[in-house]
């Protein structure tokens, strides 16, 4: 490739005491794509993504951020580095309003010494215009996120990792929980951060989620890379073959017989999908130019 | 900003809350429908035997004001996702090394009790990275404190002096400079009112300013909702909760100076129960056991209506054993109100 990645990992193993979650697992990521991480339960999919975000260290391998290589002793360094990553359990705090919890760890202040203070309204009127650059209508941002319903509280973090300049996005299956409708609202935005130049990596156990904005699949088994590949090297049929693997063909066949069933839906969210992408992107190319 | 040129059009089923609603889910409205409630019943018991004189009103505020001033702090922790039993223990500590440092060692006060403030600094440090690298909940650590710190100042203190009381402060030198600072009082129409009031006040609203205004303030609430959360975008949670146990701790030091600077002497038994007693006016006030969410004002309230029961049922005339089952019943109550303003605070503008 011509361009340095944005993000890449040579050769990274992770072992938790006995354990050998990561073993010898690569992995690029550029700036306007998106990367999915596929893999079944336990594959270490998290793992990898808490290495990339300063959770834990590798216990092997290097991490490159723009080609240099860096080493992340908390989430802070790699956020400071423009990766921000939304967790799959813990991306919001419930109790606290949406202005705090999109501002948490980096508030804007006013004022000297000890006046010193948070600029609570700066925090409000930010939280809402970022939010609705992504569509959502934010009425009261002193409101706790916990009356948000989970697919807009995915999309708070989306926005804030967006707003404070996020290179990289790493979300940790930010659609699992969420209805056809909820998940079509956070793949747009999956779409909208691509299309602002953003590296994501995007972990799904989703296949039609995962083809639906992926650029390329990387495929993580038992703790191993089993391969990464583009769009056009992989049908959504092959996808799930790998995603379930080759060998396993009899739970495979059932779980086909599955998706046969949710397959007129399926077709129906792809549809509904392309069309708010359009949208998505239409609305947001004007403002393209915008700095940063 | 962008947010005046927002698309009006909006969600069919948002609902704009009211200023009424709002209310209804700030976590100090039960205390302050309670302190109201009290206020009357005490109005009404003891309104005619000084209950309602200005004199009534300073001896209520001074009891409320020891008390608030560690609910003040508790009040933090507790918001921030931790407990500080030890604070009762703290207040006899504090004290006694003032006395001891004062009449054993012939210390100016004024230089003791900032000794005794650098003490109370290291025990809160020594809980908090206890109960941070222990991982232990900080019920546990500090129940272990509380012993600890309360055996080793009645130890000490009877080693050095052979007692475990020591009077007669006020004719030791240094003692202008405390009475200055923790001993004197207003007059206000011919009442009184002690200096801690002006403490207390000044100490809530310290708390509340830091809580609601402060970048601090905003790291607090993310330790007691979800340290994780909170840790992953970058907020120092070890430092913010050993902060948090530093300020208990300080709280303590304060009271337990005021009340030796009041009183002139010192006992190594002072302050004990006052650590659930400042927890209960903390949770009367809204603040929940499991932290996230709460507020200083509350926790005022809630030592407010601690003071005027207190009080009010000497004024009353009622015997004073029925202080403790009073106390008992309001803690249940509290905690049953504050379920449902929780509840409703999540729920409010669903
Ligand atoms: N802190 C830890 N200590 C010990 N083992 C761990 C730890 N974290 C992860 N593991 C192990 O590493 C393996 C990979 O876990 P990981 O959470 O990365 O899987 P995943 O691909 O994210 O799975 P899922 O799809 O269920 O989220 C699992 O076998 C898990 O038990
Ligand atoms: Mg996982």
């Amino acid at each position: 490739m011509a361009t340095t990645p944005l993000l890449e990992v040579r050769n990274i193993s992770k072992y938790f005491g006995s354990v050998i979650a990561l073993n010898d697992v690569s992995m690029t990521v550029n700036a306007s794509e998106v990367m999915c991480l596929l893999g079944d339960n336990g594959a270490g999919k998290s793992t990898l993504i808490k290495i990339l975000s300063g959770v834990h260290k590798p216990s092997q391998g290097e991490y490159l951020v723009e080609g240099k290589q860096v080493d992340f002793n908390s989430p802070r360094d790699a956020l400071d580095h423009g990766i921000a990553t939304v967790y799959q359990d813990l991306a919001m705090i419930p109790l606290m309003s949406i202005a705090r919890n999109f501002f948490l760890g980096s508030e804007p202040t006013k004022g000297w010494g000890p006046f010193r203070r948070f600029d609570i309204n700066f925090a409000s009127q930010t939280a809402r215009s970022e939010m609705a650059k992504m569509g959502i209508d934010i009425r009261d941002p002193s409101q706790p996120v916990g009356t948000l319903s989970g697919g807009e509280r995915q999309s708070v973090a989306i926005a804030r990792a967006v707003y404070f300049g996020a290179k990289v996005l790493i979300l940790d299956e930010p659609t699992a929980a969420l209805g056809v409708k909820q998940a079509g609202v956070v793949l747009r935005y999956v779409a909208q951060a691509r299309a602002r130049g953003l590296g994501v990596i995007f972990i799904t156990h989703n296949p039609h989620h995962a083809y639906a904005v992926g650029d390329r699949f990387t495929i993580l088994k038992r703790g191993r890379t089993f391969g990464t590949f583009t769009k056009d090297e992989l049908s959504r049929e092959e996808m799930v073959r790998m995603m379930s693997g080759a060998d396993e063909l009899d739970a495979l066949s059932h779980e086909l017989s599955e998706f046969a069933r949710r397959d007129a839906a399926a077709a129906q969210i792809d549809e509904q999908l392309a069309e708010s992408l359009e949208a998505a992107e239409s609305l947001f190319e004007p403002e393209s130019r915008r700095e940063g | 900003m962008a947010s005046s040129t927002l698309p009006k059009q909006g969600d069919e089923r948002v609902v704009q809350a009211g200023p009424l609603k709002r209310l209804l889910t700030r976590p100090e409205l039960g205390a302050l429908g309670g302190a109201i409630l009290v206020w009357l019943i005490f109005a009404f018991l003891a309104g005619n035997r000084g209950f309602l004189t200005l004199q009534g009103t300073a001896s209520y505020l001074e009891v409320s004001s020891y008390l608030g001033i560690l609910a003040a702090a508790i009040a933090l922790l507790m918001i921030g996702g931790e407990f500080d039993l030890s604070i009762g223990s703290m207040i006899g500590a504090a004290g006694a090394t003032i006395a001891v440092l004062g009449s054993v060692f012939g210390m100016p006060l004024w230089l003791a009790a900032l000794i005794a403030l650098f003490v109370a600094l290291l025990v809160g440090f020594i809980n908090g990275t206890m109960v941070i690298r222990t991982k232990l909940p900080s019920f546990i650590i500090t129940l272990g404190s509380l012993f600890i710190l309360r055996g080793l100042t009645i130890a000490l203190t009877r080693i050095f002096t052979g007692r475990t009381q020591i009077g007669s402060l006020d004719q030791l030198p240094g003692y202008d400079v405390l009475r200055l600072l923790f001993g004197g009082s207003i007059p206000i129409g011919g009442a009184s009112f002690p200096i801690s009031i002006v403490w207390w006040i000044a100490i809530t609203a310290l708390a509340t300013w830091v809580l609601m205004r402060t970048q601090f303030g905003n790291w607090i609430f993310s330790a007691g909702g979800n340290a994780d959360a909170a840790r992953n975008v970058g907020v120092p949670v070890d430092r913010v909760k050993i902060t948090l146990f530093m300020a208990t701790a300080t709280a303590a030091w304060l009271v337990a100076t005021i009340q030796l600077t009041v009183v002139k002497s010192a006992d190594t038994l002072r302050g004990t129960q006052q650590e659930f007693i400042a927890i209960i006016a903390a949770v009367i006030g809204g603040n929940l056991l499991t932290g996230g969410y709460g507020s200083a004002v509350g926790a005022a309230l809630g030592a407010l209506i601690f003071g005027m029961v207190r009080q009010g049922i000497v004024y009353a005339g009622i015997d004073a054993d029925w202080f403790q089952v009073f106390l008992g019943a309001m803690l249940i109550v509290a905690v049953l109100v504050n379920n449902f303003i929780r509840d409703r605070a999540e729920k409010a503008r669903r």
